[in-house]
């Protein structure tokens, strides 16, 4: 209990300071997002946030055609779809071991791989060009996909293997008694049991990857296997006038798979922010 | 998005006892310490005793074997990583070192340190190394990592409704796409954009921001773009720190900003350095945020270390210049993950 009546009446004077405070960097935070929402329904939109001067989803008509939205978003799917299932399988696999068996090999094994983790990846894309030149894996979808599920790798096993250890060990002894492999028992046991954390490294691969610019636009050539993340920036920023409209259509479009994502797994997660959780300091 | 990763999950362990350092906790598991200390000394056997009731001497190739499977679900993301990660470290190594050209040219000659001395000499490669350093002290030590915890700290006070709004808000400007996120600022920032509306409102000078400050337009970019995560660091970070301790200062009377640098700050300096870290990597890696607003123009005035190394190695297709830029930029990036590691292990 507070020893002095002030005190409750300070706290509650603090906390319509935060709110106050808080209120206010959010709305600087929301102006470029009210923005892209207000426009994209903006028969008539322009660069700044303003009432649109009439509501309309001709922008949305305008962009949804195979050729601006369908094509790239199967690409975008394709490649962050194979890059995160890639992942997922080898990080799951190679926590494992890494988790239940005890070796001399873990540890550096481990710090590699979290000093890998830290690497500047857009440091190596002009290396991997030159070397995917060499090897005729320039501008494939699987080239592509095997450098993304790389490079995201070494965060996914890390954090696969973290969650792997929060799953006890004792279940799975019963399994291997009644005679069970290993691999029955990381598919049957232990992947089930860790479902939060396999969502978690699962959403967080493909957001990533999704998101990602320099990856594709270094290693894909030909415009029809570009993806969602490259083909906005050349169509809308290749032209003469840019019709900002149909552009905010497009990245609200674009957007709303890794926008739903995420809120998905945070729900599942039981609130808060649940990639912030997995990822603390 | 962050590519920048954290360690030590504190999914399932409370955070800062285990979590001590990289591999450490490999051999924690509960109860089978003993099993795995003795692999260590290689006198019995290292498997769970329920697992395989095998006798305790065992001979080499049978231990070899068993090993060697054990390793097999390894494979494949060592395969991976050989492939398309080293592989492509090895050859950036290989190709700094030699005049690699983008057009016809048959073969590299090896160039010895020749690409290094050109860009020490470069003008423009010096610009890019300020520039990239203007551009991390600002967005990232500056913008993110304090306005992360401004945050952070206005969140604990604050009602459950605005805290709830305000971090939807921010953590939606982090998970957008990057590019996204780029034509948004771009939008923002350009003359007819919403900021130049705003300050015309409020009577002061507008101006077109992408030319006559690119720096600062892309630095604020970044800092809009990766502030929730170092919201969410500190906010796990300061849901540890136990309430006595604070209310304890409190009640004894120390003013707001005191228990901030007295207790708050001192507790979360784990928080603090990895936060620092992983924002200063994640910034000296940021292309696509600055190609959409502004291509590293106008001249070369936002035109940080990767865009610099990209034109290099595309627009004027010398690859093997190009490379050695992204060279040294790996190397600052491998000494700070090394500082990092270093971090983490003397933190336990």
């Amino acid at each position: 209990m507070p020893p002095t009546p002030t005190l409750p009446a300070r706290r509650a004077q603090r906390r319509l300071a935060a709110d106050a405070g808080l209120l206010a960097v959010a709305a600087c935070f929301a102006l470029p997002l009210a923005w892209v929402v207000l426009s994209s329904l903006d028969t008539d939109a322009d660069l700044r946030v303003k009432a649109p001067s009439g509501i309309t989803l001709g922008n949305f008509d305008a962009v949804l055609t195979p050729e601006i939205t369908f094509r790239p978003l199967l690409n975008s799917l394709i490649l962050c779809g194979g890059g995160t299932a890639l992942t997922v399988v080898c990080a799951a696999l190679a926590a494992y071991p890494l988790s239940r068996f005890s070796s001399r090999l873990n540890r550096p094994f481990l710090l590699t791989i979290l000093f890998a983790t830290c690497l500047p990846i857009t440091a190596i894309m002009v290396p991997v060009y030159a070397l995917f030149v060499q090897v005729n894996l320039i501008d494939t979808m699987q080239g592509t996909i095997f450098f993304f599920a790389a490079s995201q790798l070494p965060f996914a096993v890390w954090l696969m293997k973290n969650f792997m250890d929060g799953v006890p060990r004792e279940l799975e002894e019963a399994a291997w008694t009644d005679g069970a492999s290993s691999l029955q028992s990381l598919l049957r046991i232990v992947l089930p049991l860790m479902g939060p954390g396999v969502a978690v490294v699962t959403v967080f691969s493909f957001v990533l990857m999704w998101g990602n610019f320099f990856v594709p636009f270094m290693l894909l050539l030909t415009p029809d296997q570009m993806p969602a993340a490259v083909s906005i920036n050349e169509f809308f920023g290749n032209r003469g006038t840019v019709v900002y409209g149909q552009l905010a259509a497009f990245s609200v479009i674009y957007s709303t798979p890794v926008l739903a994502l995420y809120v998905l797994v945070s729900r599942k997660l039981g609130g808060g922010f649940a990639l912030g959780g997995a990822v603390k300091g | 998005m962050t590519t920048t990763p954290l360690p030590g999950p504190g999914f399932a362990e409370k955070d800062g006892n285990g979590g001590s350092d990289g591999g450490g906790r490999s051999d924690g598991h509960d109860g089978h310490d003993g099993d795995d200390r003795a692999d260590r000394n290689r006198s019995t056997d290292p498997a769970p005793p329920s697992r395989t009731p095998h006798p305790p001497h065992r001979t080499g190739p049978h231990r070899a074997l068993r090993s060697l499977t054990r390793a097999l679900p390894v494979t494949p993301a060592v395969v991976l990583l050989l492939l398309f990660l080293a592989g492509p470290i090895a050859y950036c190594a290989y190709i700094a070192f030699t005049d690699l050209q983008l057009t016809g040219q048959a073969s590299a000659s090896f160039v010895g340190l020749e690409n290094f001395r050109t860009a020490f000499g470069d003008e423009a490669f010096r610009n890019a190394v300020l520039l990239t350093l203007v551009f991390t002290v600002l967005s990232s030590l500056v913008g993110q990592n304090t306005l992360g915890l401004a945050l952070a700290l206005l969140m604990r006070r604050a009602s459950k409704p605005v805290r709830t709004l305000a971090g939807g808000v921010v953590v939606t400007a982090w998970v957008l796409p990057e590019v996204v996120a780029g034509f948004l600022l771009y939008a923002f920032f350009r003359r007819e954009g919403t900021l130049n509306a705003i300050l015309d409102w409020l009577h002061l000078p507008s101006q077109n921001w992408l030319f006559t400050l690119p720096i600062l337009a892309v630095s604020f970019a970044n800092v809009w773009r990766g502030t929730a995560f170092s919201m969410l660091v500190y906010s796990a970070a300061l849901a540890e720190i136990p309430k006595e301790v604070t209310e304890a200062a409190e009640v004894d009377g120390a003013s707001g900003p005191r228990r901030l640098w007295h207790i708050t700050l001192p507790m979360i300096r784990r928080s603090i350095g990895t936060n620092l870290m992983l924002n200063t990597l994640q910034t000296l890696s940021v292309f696509g945020l600055i190609w959409v607003m502004t291509r590293g123009g106008p001249g070369n005035r936002s035109q940080t270390l990767p865009l610099f190394m990209y034109e290099q190695a595309f627009q004027n297709s010398m690859i093997g210049y190009g490379t050695a830029v992204a060279l040294l930029l790996l190397v600052v990036g491998s000494l700070f993950s090394l500082v990092y590691l270093r971090l983490l292990r003397t933190e336990v």
